[in-house]
């Protein structure tokens, strides 16, 4: 018969214990858990990311439901053990239950410590353990209250960091004169609370509790000396107590936790402990590096290694809090017989200090820029005499040995279990293997596959390397990004073989340029059928399959698949009859929202599908036409109303833009092309975050170009200035049409600029008259294939096929 | 116990499907779509994306993939299944040819995936 094994807790050192004992020796015993907290074993290391709201609770689970029934385990959950016969060798639960065990794990971990202030136990003041605390501040962060941190230690500041991202104001209040003082020394404690404070958290050191004030509630800590800080929320993270209650009931000898051995067994053999309820070598361990090694132990014991003892490893340290990075590893308090390097670089925010013994790394804390933290810790771990390289060990592995090291080389040396990704806690074999195993190429993909750098992206470095290192001259980041996955070509290259070889269709092209997929995909087609629309003006056959539904059916898809409606206003000039029109149709098809766009025009959305053609139709009576709310094309010209109406309007603004408008609309471009006149410097059309914006002023017409106010925010470039009108004119056709030569499918005008240069563009298109008029020749010709109203086409019976289903079976079932 | 017989309903003659496109066949369970690949292949699958519920009809066909026209998601319309690193599937419908007629099968509409 099996022997039994009881497993009291379930938290992250017995999960990893069994884990191995399983591997090692998979049918040796029958396990039953008792867990007190009423879930599955879960990745408390993880808990912060959940409070700020980067993680969800199924994402930081180790082991799930299925994890136990496929290993035959019982697990009560919610069920704790309230003793231990070690006579008759049972425990027994709280619902009364009595479990025999021929071994017994003890890991009932630890208990937050309250200090004994008074008012520690009103509503409101909490402690940060398990995952109920975190639920309790989310709550609590909903008021966007005030919320004060007892305890400026790991996870006291990972809380701060996490109700600060929910909303809350908040305040750490610290009993020592530096944060994480076991962790780190005085100056990067310095640095973390200066980073702290510039986020808005408020850091208070040398500061005792003295009270928690408040009736039914909390409502404000009270410092020694007087000081009253408003307070919706505590949370006290002071420290953790092992608990070892049950363990000292039963007769074990217990310390300040339960005293085990190096085999990990208390003083009866037949129990372990283990976890941050364990005492061992005098010392309770809070941090997971020793208490994974612990669950090693007694896997290995378990599993009848007899030799396997527990020796604390060196522990590394990270804070969870993204955007701030310090790692601190070892022991770094000075000494007689330690020697310090020290490195600072205020501008930049960083410090690096390495404590020596014996030419040997036996402390090193880093703040700021800690890619090579990993690096120094493997050489603490495996106590490297660093007196070969000492003159250049604090720059880091790049420069050991005095010569600059392949970066490559570096990081091919980490071993499989360095910590890269310190947000989601990813190691490098994780990485490693998944490039390997799953063909990644790319940053992108290692990002998607194992999370790694897809947080705050410091060590986005290092996974480049690890890629280089891991794929060798198949990863190059500096090639040409190609297209898509269907082809090694980049855009410049097709467009310039669409020209070269005379390609005229997509199939065409596929074959000539020797595309890898049968007929692209979502990301190739609409490209080379903008390419080859912009090339080949008249000549061209749009392919209505290879566009994005906006374009092909010319109306915006919603989310619910519906679509939005928005007719064209000229310069943001409306009338009566088109203001009586769009109600009549909002009226007529029911469309249940109406709003006015920024881009001066009215948007009907909620349309169904199959009333587009007439919703169209109406419209087009009322002299509308559609306003490519959904294309890469013109989009709006924006305007003031100049000197028609304002007392500051220096020319007419609005007929410029509607003159403007009159003679793009319908042109088809890389990307969206948003513009604006504004007819005086008071700027009220706000010309100068647009693609292209005109500023009136007295003498004339000043051009900008190059502006983005979207996922990025610029000011524009000023292109130059001119006196009238048709220049202004002949300049913007110019330029847009440059910008449809040169510019990458969905590449805005900004980032085309950035790419080209904006003297390149200037000279083209402002200062060599030939060039500026061939471009605007170029464009004219093309518009007179692309000034078609695409509603009134289908309106009037094209493209039927797409607003009406091909079967209505909807009967069917009725009549079963 | 009861026996299920196929039973095929005629729904349109393929040349009614644009080549690397789809139509729409409105049931009582939602709507079903029917692709056309560029080989003139034809599958008919719920027109829900797993992901957020889109319209899979309206996206942009390539191979035999589908591209969700909401949030990029690609969808095997052989097998359901979504591509890449995402994760989800889709209920596929049975979906034949027979003298250029598209006929689909009635029994599988009814059906939840994977019943």
């Amino acid at each position: 018969m099996k022997e039994r094994l009881v497993v009291i807790g379930n938290g992250m050192a017995p999960g990893r214990a069994l884990e191995r004992l399983l591997e090692s020796a998979p049918n040796a015993y029958d396990i039953t858990i008792f867990n007190a907290e009423p879930r599955v074993n879960y990745d408390r290391i993880m808990l912060s990311p959940v409070l700020a709201g980067d993680k969800t609770f199924d994402q930081i689970v180790i082991h799930g439901d299925r994890w136990y029934v496929e290993h035959d385990i019982t697990l009560y959950k919610g069920v704790a053990v309230i003793k231990i016969d070690r006579a008759a060798k049972t425990v027994t639960s709280a619902i009364g239950e009595t479990v025999p065990y021929d071994k017994l794990i003890i890991a009932t971990g630890s208990r937050p410590i309250i200090i004994p202030v008074p008012g520690a136990n009103l509503p409101g003041v909490l402690t940060y353990r398990d995952l109920d605390d975190v639920d309790a501040m989310l709550l609590a962060a909903k008021s966007r209250g005030s919320a004060v941190i007892i305890g400026g230690g790991l996870l006291g500041l990972e809380a701060a960091a996490g109700l600060k991202e929910q909303g809350m104001d908040v305040t750490v209040v610290h009993l020592m004169p530096t944060l994480m003082e076991r962790q780190l020394d005085t100056a990067a404690g310095h640095l973390l609370k200066k980073a702290l404070e510039a986020r808005g958290i408020r850091v208070l050191v040398k500061a005792n509790t003295k009270a928690i004030l408040g009736d039914k509630k909390v409502r404000a800590v009270q410092l020694e000396g007087g000081t009253e800080l408003p307070a919706d929320l505590v949370v006290m993270a002071v420290g953790i107590r092992p608990n070892s209650a049950l363990a000292s009931e039963a007769g074990l000898a217990v310390n300040r936790g339960i005293v085990v051995d190096e085999t990990m067994r208390t003083s009866d053999r037949d129990i372990f402990a283990l976890g941050e309820c364990a005492e061992a070598h005098g010392v309770a361990y809070g941090l997971v590096a020793p208490l994974y090694e612990m669950a090693n132990v007694v896997a290995a014991q378990l599993a009848g290694d007899a030799l396997a003892k527990f020796v604390p490893p060196s522990t590394a340290t990270k804070l969870k809090v993204t955007g701030i990075n310090l790692y601190s590893a070892g022991d770094f308090a000075d000494g007689k017989d330690r020697e310090e390097i020290v490195l600072r670089d205020a501008a930049r925010g960083n410090y690096r200090r390495l404590v020596l013994k014996d030419n040997k790394i036996i402390g090193a804390v880093m703040y700021g820029d800690t890619s090579d933290g990993p690096w120094f810790f493997d050489l603490l771990k495996r106590s490297v005499d660093i007196g070969e390289m000492r003159e250049t060990l604090i720059f880091g592995q790049g420069y050991a040995g005095g010569i600059p090291l392949d970066p490559t080389a570096a990081v091919a040396a980490l071993p499989d279990d360095a910590e890269v990704c310190g947000c989601n806690g990813v190691c490098k074999g994780k990485i490693t293997s998944a490039i390997t195993g799953l063909g990644l190429k790319s940053v992108d993909d290692v990002r998607a596959h194992t999370k790694a750098s897809a947080s705050c992206g410091s060590c986005t470095g290092l996974v480049e390397q690890l890629l280089k290192a891991t794929l060798g001259d198949a990863y190059n980041p500096t090639a040409v990004q190609p297209i898509c996955a269907c082809s090694d070509l980049g855009h410049d290259d097709v467009r310039r073989l669409i020209v070269a070889k005379g390609l005229k269709s997509i199939p065409d092209l596929m074959q000539a340029l020797e595309w890898k997929t049968s007929c692209g995909c979502a990301k190739c087609r609409p490209a080379l059928n903008y390419y080859l629309l912009a090339i080949w003006p008249g000549e061209y056959e749009d392919d209505g399959q290879s566009r994005f539904i906006n374009e092909r059916i010319h109306a915006n898809i919603q989310k619910d698949g519906t679509y939005s409606v928005v007719p064209r206003m000229w310069g943001g000039l409306t009338s009566a009859r088109e203001l009586r029109a769009i109600a009549d149709v909002v009226e007529k098809f029911k469309i249940p929202t109406v709003k006015v766009t920024g881009g001066q025009r009215i948007d009907m959305l909620g349309v169904r599908k199959e009333d587009l053609p007439a919703v169209w139709a109406d419209l087009n009576d009322a002299g509308m036409v559609s306003g490519a709310a959904y294309a890469k094309g013109l989009r709006t010209v924006k305007t003031c109303v100049g000197t028609d109406w304002c007392r500051f309007g220096t020319q007419d603004s609005t007929g410029l833009g509607v003159k403007i408008e009159k003679f793009m609309w319908g042109s088809w471009t890389p990307a969206k092309v948003k513009m604006a006149v504004s007819g005086c410097p008071r700027n009220c059309a706000e010309a100068t975050c647009k693609d292209v914006g005109v500023i009136c002023v007295d003498s004339g017409y000043d051009i900008h170009f190059a502006g983005a106010a979207g996922l990025d925010i610029k000011g524009t470039e000023v292109l130059g200035h001119v006196d009238s009108e048709d220049e202004v004119i002949e300049i913007i056709a110019a330029l847009v049409q440059l910008y449809r030569e040169q510019g990458r499918y969905l590449e805005r005008i900004y980032k085309w600029a950035k790419r080209v240069g904006l003297d390149t563009i200037r000279q083209q298109v402002l200062e060599d008259r030939e060039r500026r008029k061939a471009l605007h020749d170029r464009f004219v010709y093309s518009q007179r294939f692309a000034q078609t109203d695409p509603w009134a086409e289908r309106a009037g019976g094209k493209d039927a096929h797409e607003f009406a289903p091909l079967a209505d079976l909807k009967m069917l079932e009725a009549a079963e | 116990m009861t026996i299920m017989k196929p039973v095929w309903i005629d729904i349109g003659k393929l040349d009614d499907i644009p080549v690397r496109g789809a139509r729409v066949v409105k049931t009582a369970k939602g709507c079903v779509a029917v692709f056309r690949t560029a080989d003139n292949e034809v599958y008919a699958i719920d027109d829900r994306c797993p992901h957020k519920g889109g319209p899979l009809s309206q996206g942009i066909v390539h191979g035999h993939s589908v591209t969700c026209p909401l949030h990029n998601w690609v969808i095997d319309l052989t097998t359901g299944m979504a591509q890449g690193a995402d994760v989800g599937s889709v209920k596929t419908v049975p979906l034949k040819t027979e003298a250029g007629r598209l006929l689909l099968e009635a029994n599988a509409l009814w059906l939840a995936r994977g019943e």
